[in-house]
């Protein structure tokens, strides 16, 4: 018996079964998904920490109140209907009825009030700045929420999916010290699976939420992550049919090819919409030569961005245009363009007087090098070439994770690469990069390359405040040509991470946040 | 003379010294036979071994596999050589303090030479290259820095041996300085052991500096076979050929050096020659 005769018996014994009640759409009760979390995650309260295996884990136990679709329009989530008043102030939203957490006790309005008030704006960065915007959160019912803003937020609407607002029990945190209750151990949330059991280095397994509130679901019985640190290890457990669904960088890029081909397997770039990962090579722009626009533009026109993609990340990427990826509201691609050219490289080097000496060299720039795995690696490799075209020394740096932040937080860096997700609206993933009021020393993925510009502060600050769509479009598509123009940072690749999975399991990437999804309406066919 | 004459007799040693040689002028060569850089892109990604020109196949990028193994040799023989040089001069100066002098002095070296032996040496080495920026100088300082406890070890063997002599007595009585004596007259006498274990350090370093390139710890501009080989490692089951070469000249290298330092201590040792004669 081979592998497939074998996946087809125990797939026609999982059908004898008499498993769970059959719906007219055909989603069966039942069944175990085993996938892949990689690394470990530190702890699985996603209130508290915000690394990417945490919000994968925790998205299926902690839910906000709304959802976003590939379109990255809001879709109901624990809240299921919403109303905005005119004057852009007051968001009143509605709660579904009969929603639980884990130990059994009910979730009401309070409890979120208290999630996004006292505990998120304590221990959650990003949530932090978008709920400072409010000036009052009530609780007029159990069923109801009620924001006052201070002025206006345009975005303020996609600030609620389970990585932004996860929402956690009020009666087991009021009063305590969030990061230390010893409850965070059993990570209490309302999402259709709860935490049975996380044996440190091995697997955290998920069980359904029997109180969950929306009929039927979830109907998979149980998820089991699986921790495996090596990647080869976790290539062959997708190849072998021990996990069925991996995700962001759980497969190498140039493994990706390989699954294609396989037939049992589905491979898809699409639930990346909401996070648009966009990637760069980061310039700091306080320091010579890269202190001068021609330089930066010339490194945009030396570099084969096309080559890039195709050789590190296997065509897994799209090249990038400028500061707002493609997949976000309110890109432009109507920008100043840079070909591949060294010739034009040259001769903007030239004009700003970078002249070769003698040997044929114009300078040298030191390269941190991000240790976040083997693209990085191989992407600076691919950098140095580029640059030694041109006449320029890139001496690539290697450095550790704590390394690596210290130095490009603290701005002593030269060069180095950087990703950053876009969040579904440039006012709450792309503003944070170019504005001058974000130049905050010790903080990562904040302004660091040190641009500013008061006309971009001006047109990003009013763009985040307006709530008329086309004037939005219109300060958005000023700020993307005198961002590409001036060029921060050269803007290189948006990522195109692949989930993959089994084909026998339906509704997985069904949303525009992909895995992070709460995973209630998967099921096995 | 003789000891030329008789290594030339040795055919294990002269195998070592032969294939050496050829790495020797591999890394000699590198630059004329391939002009462009190791690190150039010059086919396309997972170009298997022969097709496109490029005789042993292309990498994860396209570089040329046969480039990055010949330029290679020049990394792994320049940080062999100067580090296991390194590891001499602080070990033979050690061993030789130690040695000479005894007593109280010998005792606070030996301690601390035990000290060193006791750390695992490529932990060690792990250690000092993270804290140190990886670059050509420290790694040829950090390899250095694990190496020498066993050549002090035998130098201080060889200085006890041979400082009661008559000819060290001698000169001590003409009144010679302790620098002279101990250069002039205890050291030329003690360096044949000396160059033996030394020849054999330069394998453990080539080894050395493969397994921390490998880890990633390896100066990221120099293209090194521990490197190429780490490259290598993830796509292993589609790419044999990217770890498989460098993997083999490591081989071939280390054994050649091994064969080499045998060979060496066969004719060097007075007792083994005599019989050989």
């Amino acid at each position: 018996m081979n592998r497939r005769e074998f996946t087809q018996a125990m797939l026609a014994a999982g059908a004898a079964l008499p498993l769970g009640i059959t719906r007219a759409a055909g989603q069966t009760r039942g069944g175990t998904l085993n996938t892949i979390i990689q690394p470990e995650p530190p702890l699985l309260v996603t209130a508290f920490n915000q690394q990417q295996p945490t919000l994968t884990l925790g998205g299926k136990i902690y839910e906000s109140l709304l959802k976003y679709g590939a379109d990255l329009k809001p879709m109901p989530g624990m809240a299921q209907s919403w109303e905005i008043s005119p004057d852009g102030l007051t968001y009143t939203f509605k709660l579904f009825p009969n929603i639980t957490f884990h130990d059994g006790k009910p979730m009401t309005s309070e409890d979120v009030v208290f999630s996004c008030m006292k505990v998120l704006t304590e221990t959650h960065p990003r949530a932090r700045q978008n709920f400072a915007r409010v000036a009052s959160a009530e609780a007029p019912d159990p069923l109801t929420v009620v924001f006052k803003l201070k002025q206006p937020f345009a975005p303020f609407l996609g600030c609620f999916d389970c990585t932004s607002a996860p929402i956690v029990p009020k009666h087991i945190y009021e009063g305590t010290d969030f990061r230390k209750n010893p409850l965070n151990d059993k990570a209490i949330g309302t999402g259709p699976f709860k935490l049975k059991e996380w044996v440190r280095g091995s697997h955290v397994h998920l069980v359904r939420h029997e109180g969950y509130y929306l009929k039927d679901q979830p109907y998979l019985d149980e998820i089991i992550y699986r921790i495996i640190p090596d990647s080869a290890s976790r290539a062959l457990a997708l190849e072998n049919g021990t996990v069925q669904l991996v995700q962001w960088a759980d497969i190498e890029f140039f493994d990706v090819q390989r699954f294609k081909a396989q037939k049992n397997l589905e491979v898809t770039t699409k639930g990346y919409e909401y996070f648009a990962p966009h990637q760069w090579l980061e310039m700091n722009n306080r320091i010579a030569p890269m202190n001068d626009k021609r330089f930066r533009q010339a490194v945009m026109h030396l570099i084969d961005r096309d080559a890039l993609a195709k050789r590190v990340y296997f065509g897994s990427a799209k090249v990038a245009t400028g500061p707002i990826s493609s997949k976000t509201k309110f890109y432009d691609g109507k920008v100043k363009r840079y070909d591949y050219s060294i010739e034009k490289a040259k001769a903007l080097l030239d004009e700003m007087g970078l002249k070769p000496d003698a040997n044929g060299k114009r300078a040298e720039i030191k390269y941190v090098v991000p240790p976040y795995g083997e693209s990085y690696q191989r992407a600076g490799e691919f950098f140095r070439q580029s640059f030694a075209r041109v006449g320029i020394d890139l001496v690539l740096v290697g450095t550790d994770m704590a390394g690596w932040a210290e130095k490009v937080g603290n701005w002593d860096y030269e060069m180095t690469q950087n990703l950053l997700y876009q969040l579904g609206d440039p006012a709450l993933g792309v503003a944070r990069t170019y504005v001058s009021s974000n130049i905050k020393k010790g903080i990562l993925f904040s302004n660091t390359q040190g641009y500013s510009n008061p006309e971009v502060d001006k047109l990003f600050d009013e763009a985040a405040v307006t709530l008329d769509e086309a004037r939005r479009q219109e300060l958005y598509s000023r700020v993307q040509q005198i961002l590409v123009e001036d060029v921060p940072v050269a803007w290189t690749l948006e990522l195109e991470y692949p989930i993959i999975y089994d084909k026998a399991f339906k509704n997985v990437v069904s949303t525009g946040i992909g895995s992070h999804e709460t995973f209630g309406a998967v099921y096995k066919s | 003379m003789d000891a030329v004459r008789s290594f030339l007799r040795h055919p294990s040693g002269m195998v070592g010294l032969v294939v050496l040689l050829i790495v020797v002028i591999v890394a000699i060569v590198a630059p004329v036979a391939f002009p462009v850089s190791p690190w150039e892109m010059v086919s396309a990604p997972f170009t298997p071994p022969g097709e496109d020109g490029l005789l042993l196949g292309g990498d994860t990028l396209g570089r040329d596999v046969a480039a990055g193994v010949a330029y290679g040799a020049r990394v792994s023989l320049v940080i062999g050589i100067a580090s296991a040089m390194a590891a001499m001069v602080i070990g033979v100066t050690i061993g030789a303090i130690s040695g000479y002098f005894g007593g109280k002095v010998d005792l606070v070296l030996m301690r601390m030479t035990e000290l060193f032996q006791t750390i695992p040496a490529f932990v060690l080495a792990i250690l000092l290259v993270a804290t140190f920026n990886p670059s050509l100088l420290t790694i040829i300082l950090t390899i250095g820095a694990v190496s020498w406890p066993p050549l002090a070890r035998l130098t201080r063997a060889e200085f006890l041996r041979l400082r009661n002599r008559e000819f060290v007595e001698a000169a001590l009585c003409q009144g010679e300085g302790t620098l002279r004596i101990v250069l002039g007259h205890i050291l030329p006498n003690a360096i044949s052991p000396i160059l033996v274990v030394t020849s054999l350090t330069v394998a453990t370093a080539i080894l050395l500096e493969s397994a921390l390139s490998f880890m990633g710890l390896g100066d990221p501009n120099l293209m090194s076979w521990g490197f190429m080989i780490g490259a290598g490692r993830t796509v292993i089951r589609n790419a044999w050929w990217m770890s498989v070469f460098p993997g083999l000249a490591i081989l071939i290298t280390v054994l050649a050096i091994n064969l080499f330092g045998e060979g060496l201590s066969d004719v060097l040792n007075p007792r083994v020659s005599r019989r050989r004669s």
